[in-house]
């Protein structure tokens, strides 16, 4: 099934998206995940992750009120889904597993 | 806030993004961009943050951003097409006199513009059959003589061979010479028109053998090598190959036969003689290999692939300056044109003074243009018409945009009707270029031998694209009105749709065609008094009733004698050129102290020339020696122009008798010759030159030329008859060729006379086609002025008055169009087209205003006849029906 497995980049929207609660837009995440990743982002590809996400519904959005700012053109505002939730859930458990797994012996070896 | 507003992100990278956007996504995406931006000005300045937008702009061309593929709507609009015919051709079938004006005076005007289609498309298929076409130059030579610059097609065969020895970068060099000599073959002789080759002309060209090998047919002295036609002649059905052919008394062997030429071929010849028997044939000639001679040689080069065109110019220029130390007064120099250049392309001279196929640039350009107005006129006539027609279309345009049409599919319905329209022309004058067809080639007999206007594939092509576009420029207008027409306006209230604005456009059209076709009237009717008054200008001699015999290089003696039995010739004379139809012949006078020589005119001419013609001698009097050599020739008669010119007797033409000059030519050189008698000036030249200085010489037997015989007969066709039989009898080769001297100069003309017939001929098709568009809107207005008038009868106007309240509008539109026209073609004819005839008539005001009445009265008739009927119209009817 498509929807179930989440990139990295699009685990890190999704997050920015739940994070952002009702202020998620594109600009908005794109800006969030500079922030707080150090990466340069671009807005084509938050965009175009957005729109994937949006085709696995894990997302779903929709348009603003119209404001002056951008050109009188309305925002594309997105919020999670509940299998988006689900996902973000899942693949944050599924880490934890993984983390549990790892005896700290291990790390001596690194 | 306020210094962020004046910065814009660029409107088009916006645009684009709107178009490739998926409607749906665009205003987010848009939106996005424009916030982007916004702080990108404020944190890096405008500059770079209109770039990120720009870039930002093409990264957002997404697969998953882009619109469905748009094959969907051509796929729509495929079907949309078919309906637009559909509803077409239902309009069309509707208005019959609106769409049959429209196709028959597109056809007609079209057919023009097919016969100038097809007419330059095969003067582009010239030469077009060589394999190495692009690759083959021929040399001009630039003759410098004088001061006077003049450009040849033909080049000495010395350059043809310092070519070839000395110049790097060049494949091939062919020289080419004329031929033209009688062949014999047992008893049978023919003349044989061809060229002296040398065997690299059929290494560079593709002119294919059928028999014989291409590398050496035309390398050994003797020999020939015939097309398949010539063959035939000569030999019949039996094979040529190997056969003997004689030449005057030298005897020829057949070594290959070739396919015939293919018509469209500059180069055209029945055979092909080696050029190495030219050179053993004229091994005494001293004039034959100088860099000087250059008549009816030709020279072709065949390029590499890749040529140094640069290098292949500067050494022929090196080539040129050495050859020209030997030579003050004469300077030549070389310069390639490309063989597809040829035929269509600068209007080059040459010795010989051929009548090769050639078609200046210019002449193409003028004939377009000509063609162009007609066109033009017929386009008009559709768009006024449309327009005219608004009223009762408004509706279903109305209709059409209330259920979601866009202005783009009004237009596209519009203009779809326009091609339609102007398909169904394509059709009929199709027709009526295959009438034109035999007119126009037999227009000329140039004509005949340059083209052939037969279809072609690429032809179909061009004729169906030629009349999409002609639908197009018809139909712009329509779609253009209609597709701004507002759907609430049209549905409430028709008559509040504004087309009354338009009728301002609608006027004028209707003015320029007017215009158009007051000029071409005019034009023609000017041109014809003035070639008619060229006709029957006095030349200063008499030109009736003389039959020129050409004696194509027989002595005429023979010829003189048996023509001197038949009754109905009165006079003969002889001499070696006719004048005043374009021929000239000349050398140098010098008269005493007079330190320049100056060009004078000549003609060679016998005791009874001047008599026959009427000359008017003014002193002196005819030849009193009469040499048999061309040596012994000592005696001149000249015209008033040499004493003006040389001073000669001081203004008594008397005094002049017995006086010496010195003359040379390319024969004579530096003789001194007396004058024994003076003669009033006469016109030696076409009408377009001036009277200049003229001298007459006695003809001697080395002449051959011309027999001039003066006919007195009732029954024209017996008399020429028996001087053809006579002719027979002294040669059986060449067909008679005589000419009255009326029609040579006629034909002297025929380029003025052709011109005259064409012009006569469009501004025949202009008139009708504005006639019909007149007719048309005519038709129109009074039917929709049908209740005014109704009620105007009925308040008590007279059919006159009506008459006038329907035509003022037009009559106003024909005068102003008047008023430009004929003061343009007046001021055309008098600073341009006639100031090239010294001797012309002055234009008259009658020829200016014939054209103008027969407009006026085509168009009276046509405007009161439709008035008369609306004004004749019971009211009552008409009133009551609406």
């Amino acid at each position: 099934m498509k929807g179930t497995n989440l990139g990295e980049f699009e685990e890190l929207v999704l997050l920015t998206v739940a994070a952002l609660m009702e202020e998620a837009y594109s600009v908005a995440v794109c800006d969030e995940l500079s922030n707080h990743t150090g990466r340069s982002v671009k807005l084509g590809v938050v965009h175009a992750v957005l729109n994937r996400l949006e085709e696995k519904g894990l997302v779903k959005s929709q348009l603003g009120e119209a404001t002056k700012t951008r050109g009188g053109k309305r925002k594309r505002f997105y919020q999670l889904t509940i299998p988006g939730k689900a996902a973000l859930v899942n693949a944050k458990s599924m880490r934890d597993q993984l983390w549990d797994r790892i005896p700290s012996l291990a790390w001596k070896n690194v | 806030m306020k210094e962020q507003r004046q910065h814009h992100p660029p409107s088009w990278a916006q645009r684009f993004v709107e178009w490739y956007c998926k409607p749906g996504l665009a205003e987010d995406l848009i939106g996005d961009l424009n916030e982007y931006f916004e702080r990108n000005v404020e944190s890096i300045g405008p500059a770079r943050a209109k770039l990120i937008y720009m870039i930002d702009a093409f990264k957002f061309f997404r697969s998953y951003t882009v619109r469905k593929p748009t094959f969907v709507n051509f796929f729509i609009n495929w079907i949309m097409i078919g309906s637009y015919i559909k509803i077409s051709a239902r309009n069309l079938m509707r208005n019959k006199l609106f769409s049959s004006i429209n196709i028959v005076g597109l056809a007609i005007s079209m057919s023009i513009g097919l016969l100038l289609i097809a007419f330059v498309l095969d003067l582009h298929s010239y030469d077009r059959f060589h394999k190495n076409g692009e690759r083959i130059y021929r040399i001009t030579n630039v003759l410098t003589f004088n001061d006077e610059q003049s450009k040849y097609a033909s080049t000495s065969i010395k350059a043809g061979k310092l070519i070839r020895e000395k110049m790097t970068g060049i494949e091939e060099v062919t020289i080419v010479r004329d031929f033209s000599q009688d062949a014999k073959v047992g008893d049978k002789i023919l003349p044989i028109e061809g060229y002296w080759a040398e065997p690299s002309l059929l290494r560079i060209f593709t002119f294919p053998m059928l028999e014989g090998n291409p590398e050496t047919v035309l390398k050994d002295p003797y020999s020939i090598v015939l097309t398949e036609a010539a063959a035939k002649k000569l030999f019949g059905n039996e094979s040529a190959l190997g056969k003997a052919v004689q030449f005057d008394t030298l005897t020829y062997q057949v070594t290959g036969v070739m396919k015939d030429v293919p018509f469209f071929s500059h180069i055209n010849f029945e055979a092909l003689v080696s050029l190495s028997t030219a050179e053993q044939l004229n091994r005494n000639d001293k004039n034959f290999e100088t860099w000087t001679s250059m008549g009816s040689n030709y020279v072709y080069l065949l390029l590499p692939p890749v040529a140094n065109m640069a290098s292949i110019q500067s050494q022929l220029d090196a080539l040129a300056k050495e050859e020209n130390r030997f030579d003050e007064s004469t300077k030549i120099q070389l310069e390639l044109l490309p063989l597809y250049k040829i035929v269509v392309g600068e209007n080059l001279g040459d010795m010989r003074g051929s009548v090769q196929v050639h078609m200046p640039p210019v002449v193409l350009w003028i004939l377009g243009g000509l063609a162009l107005v007609v066109i033009l006129s017929a386009c008009f006539n559709y768009t006024n018409l449309s327009i005219a027609r608004a009223m009762r279309r408004f509706k279903e345009v109305g209709v059409r945009k209330a259920i979601g049409a866009g202005k783009s599919q009004i237009r596209q319905q519009f203009l779809a009707e326009a091609i339609l329209i102007s398909l169904a022309a394509l059709i009929l004058s199709y027709f009526i270029f295959l009438v034109l067809r035999p007119q126009l080639i037999n227009l000329a007999p140039e004509m005949q031998r340059t083209v052939k206007l037969e279809l072609t594939p690429s032809m179909v092509l061009a004729f169906i694209v030629f009349s999409v576009t002609v639908g197009v420029i018809a139909g712009f207008m329509p779609a253009l009105f209609f597709s701004k027409v507002s759907a609430i306006n049209a549905l409430r209230n028709v008559s509040s749709v504004k087309v009354f604005k338009h009728t301002t456009l609608r006027r004028a059209l209707v003015l320029i065609q007017y215009t158009f076709t007051l000029i071409f009237i005019t034009t023609t009717a000017i041109g014809y008094v003035q070639y008619k008054n060229i006709l029957a200008f006095d030349l200063g001699f008499n030109t009736e009733n003389i039959l020129n015999i050409h004696m194509q290089g027989n002595k005429p003696e023979v010829l003189l004698k048996e023509l001197s039995e038949i009754p109905e010739v009165t006079e003969l004379s002889r001499s070696l050129i006719i004048t005043s139809v374009g021929n000239a012949w000349g050398g140098f006078m010098k008269y005493k102290d007079s330190g320049d020589s100056a060009l004078v005119l000549t003609n060679h001419v016998d005791e009874n020339y001047l008599s026959v013609h009427e000359y008017k001698l003014i002193a002196g009097g005819n030849f009193k020696a009469r040499p048999t050599t061309a040596k012994g020739v000592r005696e001149v008669i000249v015209n008033e122009q040499v004493l003006k010119q040389f001073n000669i007797g001081n203004g008594d033409p008397g005094k002049a008798i017995g006086e010496e000059i010195t003359f040379s030519s390319f024969a004579i050189n530096g003789r001194k010759m007396t004058i024994v008698g003076v003669m009033k000036d006469f016109h030696y030249g076409k009408v377009d030159n001036l009277v200049g200085p003229v001298a007459f010489m006695y003809w001697t037997p080395e002449n051959r030329g011309i027999i001039n015989a003066k006919i007195r007969s009732t029954d024209m066709p017996a008399t020429m008859a028996k001087i053809e039989s006579v002719w027979k009898k002294i040669d059986r080769v060449h067909p008679f060729q005589a000419k009255f001297y009326d029609q040579e100069i006629e034909d002297a003309y025929s380029e003025m006379s052709s011109m005259i017939k064409i012009i006569g001929f469009l501004s025949f098709l202009t008139i009708s086609i504005a006639s019909m568009g007149l007719f048309a809107m005519v038709v129109f207005t009074t039917e929709t002025r049908l209740k005014e008038i109704g009620i105007r009868k009925v308040m008590g106007a007279s059919t006159g008055n009506l008459i006038f309240l329907l035509s003022r509008g037009f009559l106003w539109l024909l005068s102003i169009s008047a008023l430009i026209a004929l003061p343009v073609t007046y001021f055309f004819f008098k600073k341009i087209v006639l100031t090239n005839f010294p001797y012309h008539t002055p234009v008259q005001i009658t020829e200016l205003f014939a054209g103008l009445l027969a407009v006026l009265l085509i168009s009276f008739i046509m405007i009161g006849w439709q008035t008369m009927k609306a004004a004749r119209s019971n009211p009552a009817k008409v009133l009551k029906s609406q």
